[in-house]
């Protein structure tokens, strides 16, 4: 037993050692992730050109962030289950600027836990998230990676769409959108709705500038998916949140 | 027929997605066919068949290109118009005797416009990703400048232009301005 166990370790210690030090092997990377479609969607690409090792999430309090998604947040740990990925994750009081301490903090730690040699984003067009994550890498010495950047939103739902998503509005901040539109699930018809009120609100179609907010319950990577049990609209004036309150994952 | 260059650190990699791609999509928006090839990849037909070639940026932390600069010497007996964007600038002044220096520069910042030139006409804001810039670059025409470094060159003999800065971020009509 003892002998079986140290040889599991050498081959372990092995494949880690290679695969850090070896341009031929996928690199570690871990994903920014707020459990919305464009976070998936860098998942995704990062899935099928290296390897994926953590997902990292700051959960903030400030619903007003300038840099991390915040509707259903909490999610993001069932959501990282659903998809067979460890999480790795942070509260922050999200203040502006203090937030990026906190976001360095926990991609430090998915660094020495996970020895990640790369971080991914979701970020399309959103030239003061991009910066300040890029520093942050800079600063850890790793990779930074943005595959959807400078993607066309309208491509990035049809991308969602295409790749199986089920990808449901859980968050709208932005005339004209109202609480009918929390629930929906982005499918070839909201997603053709969405690119008029782009053209016609000329706002962004895919929510980059925090139009809406999404949140991912099943796509072909996740083992399980997540069925909702519970959930609750809340409105203001100008906005309204889906709060999932209770969810469990199902067997696919 | 537009040459895209990949000089990401290797064939069709995740940071293609982030460097190459949204440059062929403004050379295709421009109504122009392009066609993109890895830099270790690139063949004499690539380069005959071709009108011009643009060689693209690559993440901060990518700079294996500078360790098989022997894949791009071809460009110092190319005819046709090039266009290198930051790591591509890179690779342009050194086929062409200028030196790196450490110099980082990471997103929006201001150039001065030094010399007119076909690719811009006045100062700019533009999106910075990079970890060098050139100096000793006597082949060269310095057309713009940040308060950092040198931001546009232009070879004093040929159509051979580099920008530091990544033109596909906010300031699409330079690449194209190179292009028409």
């Amino acid at each position: 037993m003892f002998i079986f166990v140290n040889t599991c370790l050498n081959i372990l210690f092995l494949v880690n050692f290679i695969s850090l030090h070896s341009p031929l092997l996928f690199m570690r990377v871990g994903v920014l992730f707020s459990g919305g479609k464009d976070s998936c969607l860098a998942l995704k690409k990062v899935m099928e050109k290296e390897e994926a090792v953590c997902l990292i999430t700051v959960i903030s309090k400030n619903k007003e962030s300038f840099m991390f998604h915040t509707p259903n947040i909490h999610l993001t740990e069932m959501q990282a289950e659903a998809i067979g990925l460890p999480l790795v994750s942070i509260e922050s009081k999200g203040l502006k600027e203090e937030e990026l301490g906190d976001l360095k903090e926990v991609i430090a730690m998915a660094k020495e836990v996970f020895g990640i040699e790369g971080v991914a984003t979701g970020t399309i067009e959103s030239v003061y998230q991009a910066t300040r994550i890029q520093k942050i890498c800079d600063e850890l010495g790793l990779w930074c990676f943005n595959p959807l950047w400078q993607k066309n939103q309208v491509e990035i739902l049809k991308e969602v769409v295409k790749e199986g998503f089920d990808a449901v509005i859980t968050g709208v901040f932005a005339e004209p959108f109202d609480s009918k539109w929390l629930g929906r699930k982005i499918d070839e018809r909201v997603a053709e709705e969405l690119e008029k009120m782009g053209e016609e609100y000329f706002i962004n179609p895919s929510g980059e500038g925090g139009e809406i907010e999404t949140t991912v319950l099943d796509a072909p990577f996740f083992k399980k998916r997540i069925k909702i049990e519970k959930s609750k609209k809340e409105e203001t004036k100008d906005s309204g949140v889906l709060n999932i309150e209770k969810a469990v994952l199902v067997k696919k | 027929m537009i040459l895209i260059v990949d000089l990401c650190y290797k064939k069709n990699s995740l940071s293609q997605r982030e460097f190459v791609l949204p440059i062929a999509s403004i050379v295709k928006k421009a109504g122009e066919d392009f066609e993109i090839r890895h830099y270790r990849e690139i063949r004499e037909k690539d380069l005959e068949k071709c009108e011009k070639v643009i060689l693209c940026g690559t993440a901060l932390k990518d700079n294996g290109y500078l360790k098989n600069m022997d894949k791009l010497q071809w460009m110092k007996n190319f005819e046709k118009p090039v266009l290198g964007i930051c790591a591509g600038m890179q690779v342009v002044g050194l086929v062409f005797g200028a030196e790196l220096e450490k110099k980082k520069e990471i997103g929006m910042t201001e150039i001065k416009i030094r010399k007119e030139n076909k690719l811009f006409s006045s100062d700019l804001n533009v999106y910075e990703l990079h970890g060098f810039s050139l100096k000793n670059l006597e082949n060269f025409e310095v057309l713009a400048e940040s308060e950092k470094c040198i931001q546009t060159i232009k070879h004093k003999q040929k159509e051979i232009y580099g920008i530091m800065f990544h033109p596909e971020v906010r300031q699409k009509q330079v690449v194209e301005n190179f292009i028409i």
